[in-house]
């Protein structure tokens, strides 16, 4: 739809129909279509069973009601030939936000309001500076995805179009920032999307909440913190009780911390603890215990070093997909210790190491912004000795258990929902492409973009400083691009609006072109950037539906010595 | 590591040796001890210094399963030992530091409250923090881990043994009585500095110190007669009571009145030093040992009538006003007072050589060398209640021991192997050895980084012209690393 729009609304603009023809992938949520499809003599990976080579799996009203050689198509079916195509399970992203974009405040915002983006916390709900624990600092657990699933939100599409047909998303921001939900995606309505909620109640341990100099700052003081609340709901639960017995004593005060928590916790929904190196895997698998909780662990990067206590504890895991890496804008002066070198280098095999630990575990995009991204971060793992059946399941069957909904999702057998990816070969290869995405049976057909066939000529890698012109007036914003060999662009573009992600992008001969989604106005925009490209300088214009304008983009390189230098002035201020 | 500290005093003065430091962190960091300890262990020819029962020459130490099972001049190897042969060196007892900050993860302060006794340190032990085995490299065996001086009450404390390489469930010291840090003076009131990002907070003067102590066990003695209450109640058999709403906060200071919990007092002043023996006089608890406490010999008197005991910089003051009247010559004075007395470090680098930090009271203030040993031996292990298992080379006891190649009273000592219940954790030779191999790691690993990196970069041309252009950063004077706090805001480094 945004292509369209996009596309009528933008003939003035640099390279238009080119562009508009392959930059957004373009996903087919098809009306009209019948509730029956049949794809016939396909390869089935169906995860849970033996893989199929030449059958044929029947969907009906959002069903898999067969999967069998001679399964008998229904008459109303559309029948994809599958020949030459593998089906998968749908792709489960075990822990994420995609699909709880932020809503814009209420009320029309000025334009060029700052808004919150997709990758900005969350404002914490309306609360009072914390003085101590009893104040409840960073904890809105009454929050739950299921009520905030928001269409707007882009990546509903991205991740869709890449394969993830599921995510198990979770409100951002505080120590309790909310309830999980399991979220199909695709809908007319956010009601659509909930498969199951709640399913999870997602921690946050770490100090860097935002939340001001108050109660706690430090990790024990965080600590602390939650152990009160899960002692509070305990005692809550039971000063009820015994004041529904016996009224005529002092009253137990109402907390919704405590009534949220509590009647979460009574369903038996998983508590997502971070840990991400061996000592806070050590401490988490403590902590679970103390706190008396279904725990999970997410992070676990570093589990190659204690998968053996995590498997004797029986907690299952999600593993962050984003492998650690050198930091882009590290201090060159800085010399990495051996266990960073180590870390670096052994984290992708942490879910090898689980594997072989009996340890049940699942992966998650953690800060990758593209399913292709998490494909590829799998495929590492693999590189690094995990079975791809391993990888596979950690991305479908394994992540509905831990949630408990592998009844209905996580592998194609008759009676579970029809999420399906079909590809034209192995789902780990980067050459495979994405032919079609099914969601609760619904057809999603993807056309990748071709690229343009000339390799770039010179780096647009870097940090750009863009200048243009708006109906508010001049304007900046920050670049920050990264090009893959081929000419793949990734990276941000950070302007008082909020930081927007690259949606998809490139760079052939000179010319470059890259979208964005960023708050505009009060609603996420597809925000183009096209033109061409230097050493030393950008030009072109950018486009949203309906309006254009130039910009010029310079490199900050002639005051690379001043930025150094402001670089360790402020450090030395720390 | 060191920086992870909110420790700016620190920084100015170790800013010298940062970079020194951190080339050291990553030779030394993977460093585990593989050595499945043997069982029985056979330390020969050695000049064992026993601090309980004088010196011995030529002596032999008998280690069996971690305990030290005989110590004399003449033992038979038993079969199977193996045999450390120590000729020319000297055995001491592990050193114990009664004032650490070493192997915490994250900040030693919960700085946001004046009363933070509801965290505590114990549940953020970091065992992968280097200072645990440079502190062994310097023959510390075992650390008070204090929560920082940033409240009048502060959070809860731990004695651990420098396990390296255990997970942090191993460290604590086995049935040590937990502690508590207490602080008076600049650093709870902060009146006369401030911390970037968090408001002012009550208490401002000395006397909110003392309030908000007395306001705290006020609130504690009413909880605990509540609980008292409640718990008579039902077993007298009352049913359907409401239970008392359990305060992670109130909780520790009812031990301390209870007596199952030690205060670890952080004070300068000799007034302060008072108040807090007659806050704690009033509310009935014993206060076990006063921190830092440099104007000690002021007052050395009735610190001694209070039973509390006295945990001391040897020769270190005049880093913030409080700090003016020290003298070196304190930990020797309230010694000859009849006050138990230990020399800490209250900071990693320190901790190293706190055998110089003891040798210091021999020539300030005429100690014995038996009464400066004592001083980071068995007088801290006195301190923290663990003297019937460590402090002294006697039999039954741990097997926590030092060796050095000279008389470690002598700045010439250097630390050969340092073990804690009979297994070795440090051993110079092995460790020089090893750095070899440590250091061709990184290089193969810092070579692979590189590699996958020019793989992922188109063209590396660019960024090498960009380099000519731009001057690197070190052909500039550096500012002073100094921070924005002042140097009252910490003792020697973390607060």
């Amino acid at each position: 739809m945004g292509t369209r729009v996009f596309a009528e609304c933008c003939t003035v603009v640099f390279a238009a129909l080119t562009v508009a023809s392959w930059l957004a992938p373009n996903a087919l949520g098809q009306g009209g279509e019948p509730p029956y499809f049949a794809i016939r003599g396909a390869k089935i990976v169906t995860v849970s069973g033996r893989t199929a080579e030449n059958s044929t799996v029947i969907i009906s009203h959002g069903i898999i009601t067969a999967i069998a050689a001679d399964a008998k198509i229904p008459d109303e079916a559309w029948i994809i030939d599958g020949k030459g195509l593998t089906v998968y399970p749908g792709l489960i992203d075990s822990f994420s936000d995609v699909g709880l974009m932020a809503p814009p405040a209420s009320g029309a915002p000025a334009a060029g309001t700052p808004l919150a983006t997709e990758s900005a916390p969350r404002p914490p709900q309306t609360q009072t500076a914390a003085r101590g624990p009893e104040d409840r600092p960073g904890t809105t657990p009454w929050r739950n995805a299921a009520d905030e699933v928001n269409l707007a939100d882009k990546r509903i599409d991205t991740w869709r179009n890449g394969g993830f047909t599921t995510v198990v998303a979770a409100p951002k921001g505080g120590f309790f920032p909310g309830q999980a939900a399991v979220l199909d995606l695709a809908g007319d309505r956010p009601g659509d999307f909930v498969v199951k909620s709640p399913v999870a109640i997602a921690l946050n341990l770490s100090v860097t909440g935002g939340f001001g100099s108050g109660f706690p700052n430090s990790q024990m003081g965080v600590l602390a913190y939650v152990r009160q609340v899960f002692l509070d709901i305990d005692w809550s639960t039971r000063a009820q009780a015994a004041y529904e017995h016996n009224a005529h004593v002092e009253r137990p005060p109402y907390d919704r911390t405590n009534v949220s928590l509590a009647a979460a916790l009574q369903k038996h929904v998983v508590v997502l603890i971070p840990a991400n190196n061996s000592v806070q895997i050590q401490r988490s698998l403590e902590l679970a215990d103390r706190w008396k909780v279904n725990g999970v662990i997410y992070g676990a990067q570093m589990a190659y070093e204690n998968a053996a206590d995590i498997a004797a504890k029986t907690l299952p895991v999600l593993v962050n997909a984003k492998w650690p890496e050198v930091e882009k804008d590290a201090d060159p002066e800085d010399r990495p210790t051996l266990r960073e070198l180590r870390f670096r280098d052994r984290a992708p095999s942490a879910p090898a190491a689980l594997a072989k630990a009996n340890v049940k575990f699942a992966f998650y995009s953690g800060g990758l912004t593209t399913p292709k991204d998490v494909l590829k971060a799998a495929k590492k793992s693999i590189d690094a000795g995990l079975s791809a059946d391993a990888a596979l399941r950690a991305l479908t069957l394994s992540a509905a258990e831990i949630y408990g909904v592998s009844d209905r999702m996580g592998s194609i057998e008759v009676g579970k929902i029809a999420n399906l990816v079909v590809t034209d070969g192995d789902l780990f290869d980067e050459k495979t492409k994405i032919k079609m995405v099914f969601v609760d049976g619904r057809r999603f057909e993807t056309h990748e973009p071709e690229k343009p066939k000339d390799p770039p000529k010179g780096d647009i890698s870097g940090k750009w400083k863009l200048a243009f012109t708006t109906p508010d007036g001049a304007e900046e914003a920050t670049a920050d691009l990264s090009m893959e060999k081929d000419g793949t662009l990734s990276g941000t573009v950070t302007s008082k609006r909020g930081t927007g992600s690259i949606l998809s992008g490139w760079a052939s001969g000179e010319k470059f072109s890259f979208i964005i989604n960023i708050p505009v106005n009060g609603s996420p925009t597809d925000v183009t950037f096209s033109g061409t490209f230097d050493a030393t300088s950008l030009k072109g214009s950018l486009s949203v539906p309906g309006f254009s304008t130039d910009f010029t983009g310079t490199k900050p390189g002639a005051s690379t010595e001043h930025a150094a230098m402001s670089a360790i002035a402020a450090k030395g201020a720390r | 590591m060191m920086a992870t500290y909110t420790g700016h005093a620190r920084l100015i003065v170790f800013a010298g040796v940062m970079a020194l430091i951190s080339a050291v962190v990553s030779m030394t960091l993977a460093t585990t001890p593989d050595a499945a300890a043997s069982a029985i262990i056979l330390i020969q020819n050695a000049t064992i210094l026993t601090v309980s029962h004088g010196t011995i020459e030529h002596g032999s130490i008998l280690i069996r399963d971690g305990k030290i099972a005989a110590v004399g001049q003449s033992i038979a190897k038993p079969q199977g030992a193996e045999v450390i042969d120590a000729n020319g060196q000297y055995v001491m007892p592990g050193i114990i530091d009664c004032h650490s900050h070493i192997a915490v993860d994250g900040s030693v302060n919960e700085g946001s409250v004046s009363v933070s006794s509801m965290v505590n340190i114990a549940d953020v032990l970091n065992p992968d923090d280097i200072d645990i085995y440079r502190d062994l490299a310097g023959g510390v065996t075992v650390a008070n881990v204090l929560h920082g001086s940033a409240n009048s009450i502060g959070g809860q404390t731990v004695v651990i043994k420098l396990r390296w390489g255990a997970p942090a469930s191993r460290l604590p010291f086995e049935g040590a009585l937990p502690g508590i840090k207490f602080a008076l003076g600049e650093n709870p009131k902060r009146s006369n500095f401030s911390i970037r990002g968090q408001e002012k907070r009550y208490p401002a003067t000395r006397m909110g110190v003392e309030e908000s102590i007395r306001a705290a066990f006020t609130e504690a003695r009413d909880y605990k007669s509540k609980w008292d209450d409640y718990n008579k109640k039902t077993s007298a058999g009352e049913k359907n009571l409401i239970p008392p709403r359990r305060d992670l906060r109130l909780d520790p200071l009812v031990e301390v009145l209870e007596g199952k919990r030690y205060v670890h007092a952080h004070c300068y002043r000799e007034d302060e030093i008072l108040m807090l023996l007659r806050v704690a006089k009033e509310f009935g608890f014993k206060v076990r040992t006063l921190q830092h406490v440099l104007e000690g010999y002021k007052v050395a008197d009735e610190i001694a009538a209070s039973g509390a005991g006295a945990s001391t910089f040897s020769d270190w003051w005049a880093y913030k006003v409080e700090a003016y009247d020290a003298i070196p010559y304190n930990a020797a004075i309230m010694t000859r007072r009849g006050v138990l007395v230990s020399i800490n470090s209250d900071d990693a680098e320190e901790a190293t050589h706190l055998n110089q930090e003891a040798a210091k009271s021999i020539r300030y203030g005429g100690l014995s060398r038996e009464e400066a040993l004592k001083m980071v031996t068995i007088n801290p292990a006195i301190q923290l209640g663990i003297d019937k298992r460590v402090g002294s080379i006697d039999v039954g006891k741990d097997a926590d021991l030092v060796i050095y190649n000279h008389d470690p009273l002598s700045a010439y000592a250097v630390v050969q192997m340092t073990l804690i219940d009979g297994r070795v954790y440090f051993d110079r030779t092995r460790d020089i050895a090893e750095r070899v191999d440590r250091e061709k790691e990184k290089k193969v690993l810092t070579e692979k980084e590189k590699k996958a990196a020019a793989e992922k970069k188109p063209e590396d041309k660019k960024s090498e012209d960009k380099k000519q252009n731009e001057k690197k950063p070190e052909d500039k004077p550096k500012p002073p690393q100094s921070g924005e706090g002042s140097a009252a805001d910490s003792d020697r480094g973390a607060l």
